[in-house]
């Protein structure tokens, strides 16, 4: 089978007046379907960066995205981008911040906007859609914020660390409604973060990228074992620790390069 | 502590603003009436020129002579309705061009200085050209009353649009939004609220610009009715106007004021 997504050997510059910054440097990996990979590294190894060229909202200096075999550019309707705080507009209320995606589309279908405030319902949000987002508490608004993303039906999803603004607590609930609305959609993920246990607690494959220029350093694989549980079972298992524990020493090893 | 007690304290608290705000209020009457009192008395015993001062007494009467006869609900509402047509095209001017600025980016970086300079030049000064240009009518007048404030608008709403957060542009664009989208989804209520206070702002110019106008060209309005007194030395008449313009410009500024809070309220 064909994976979903490929990324194929992405190098990406930024210039400044002053400087050249070398961001990203042949980064090549490939997603299959249903698949949920966490992209780890120190802060600064170009994570956001290379979503943003995932998404096609940033043109690579080098390289090619493919999503079904296509090239992916802003005009790409099946990449969902979820980030780092909710960004619900403020004017708008609940539902109207989840049905945006639908509306810049023109999707007036019945069966996509009863998708949508399906989704809203299953997030526990029912009750304030009509309230604005400043009404609601922080994973209230993440939450909203997911259904927003899910609404359109995409069929790839980034996260952009959307739980590093989260108390520990809230995280750990949103983390586990995430991995399950995933499975249940059956939709392909991928995660940016550089929180350890998280990654292992909810994807499949781990991939360590390096700071400056970010490429990859390791591939980890999840144990199945791992993979089956919900991602707050997950912390406890048994394999956890050992897991963790690898990788902290890897990052340890790139962090001291 | 128990709940009646938390009450009394409760009643107190209420009590005390209350008679603050009462203090406040009696303060603000005695300046305004011993204003006109010292005004009136120092005007009939000639501590001041009363050719030059007049005095409350004279400009009550002259208030209500004008206001019998008509004249002066015709030039209130000529000024009024020039005024409020300055400040409106103004401010939708200057919006309009906002968007364009934002819109077109690189013609934004070309046009900057011309922007200093327009906005730092005295616009009153380019009065007798549009007198010229646009007839010596109330045209000419409102147009001096929106390009008062039209510079300073666009700078101010353009500023407002550039800065709006770049992620809700970015969570527009994963959703393949177009420009008009971005803008009509994103920047635009993103920026309601300055443009909103600059309304604020443009009324007190439009004033300006108007009653300069009127100076220049017209037979009708309150500036209109400043020259004219000045010219046959009616200082009584000069006043009058001056009082008539502080009040209306007042009631304009409250008036946008309590559309500012009651739009606002949604928009954090």
């Amino acid at each position: 089978m064909s994976p979903l997504l490929s990324i194929k050997e992405i190098s990406h510059v930024y210039f400044t007046k002053e400087s050249i910054f070398h961001a990203l440097q042949d980064v090549s990996f490939s997603v299959k379907e249903g698949e949920f990979v966490s992209i780890l590294g120190p802060s600064g190894c170009g994570k956001t960066t290379l979503l943003s060229i995932i998404s096609g909202l940033v043109t690579p200096t080098q390289g090619t995205v493919l999503i079904n075999e296509s090239e992916v550019c802003s005009k790409h309707s099946s990449i969902g981008y979820m980030l780092q705080q909710d960004y619900l507009f403020p004017w708008k209320t609940i539902k109207q911040n989840v049905l945006l995606g639908l509306n810049i589309l023109h999707d007036k279908r019945k069966e996509s906007i009863n998708n949508a405030l399906n989704l809203l319902n299953e997030m526990g949000l029912s009750k304030v859609e009509d309230a604005y987002p400043r009404q609601l508490s922080g994973g209230m608004r993440q939450r909203a914020a997911l259904a927003r993303t899910l609404a359109t039906n995409p069929s790839v999803l980034l996260l952009d660390e959307p739980f590093s603004a989260l108390d520990y607590q809230t995280k750990l609930k949103l983390e586990n409604l995430v991995v399950k609305t995933l499975k249940e959609y059956d939709k392909t993920a991928i995660l940016v973060t550089h929180d350890i246990e998280e990654s292992i607690a909810m994807s499949d494959r781990i991939i360590l990228l390096s700071k400056q220029p970010g490429r990859i350093a390791k591939n980890f694989t999840v144990p199945q074992e791992l993979k089956t549980l919900t991602p707050f079972q997950a912390r406890r298992h048994p394999l956890f620790p050992s897991l963790f524990h690898s990788i902290w020493k890897e990052l340890e090893a790139l962090e001291s390069v | 502590m128990n709940q009646y007690e938390h009450e009394k304290l409760h009643q107190q608290h209420i009590k005390r603003m209350k008679s603050e705000k009462r203090m406040v209020i009696f303060y603000q009457t005695i300046i305004f009436l011993c204003f006109f009192i010292i005004w009136e008395m120092a005007s009939s015993l000639k501590w001041i020129d009363p050719l030059l001062f007049s005095s409350p007494q004279k400009i009550i009467l002259l208030f209500i002579e004008k206001l019998q006869d008509g004249s002066l609900l015709s030039h209130i509402s000529v000024t009024l309705f020039e005024t409020v047509m300055g400040f409106i095209l103004g401010t939708l001017l200057g919006t309009w061009l906002a968007a364009f600025l934002w819109w077109f980016p690189k013609m934004a970086k070309i046009l900057d200085p011309y922007l200093v300079i327009l906005n730092a030049m005295p616009k009153v000064a380019l009065g007798p050209i549009l007198i010229v240009a646009l007839g010596p009518g109330f045209t000419s007048i409102i147009a001096m009353g929106a390009i008062i404030s039209v510079i300073i608008t666009t700078i101010v709403v353009y500023t407002a649009f550039k800065d709006v957060d770049s992620n809700y542009v970015k969570v527009l664009q994963t959703f393949q939004a177009t420009k008009w989208q971005v803008f009509k989804e994103a920047i635009l209520p993103s920026s309601f609220s300055t443009i909103i206070s600059t309304l604020k702002v443009n009324v007190g110019l439009s004033w300006v610009g108007v009653i300069v106008g009127e100076f220049l060209v017209s037979s009708k309005g309150l500036g209109y009715m400043i020259i004219y007194g000045f010219q046959v030395f009616n200082f009584t008449l000069v006043l009058l106007s001056l009082l008539v313009i502080a009040i209306l410009a007042t009631l304009m500024y409250q008036l946008v004021d309590f559309l500012e809070k009651k739009l606002i309220r949604n928009l954090e």
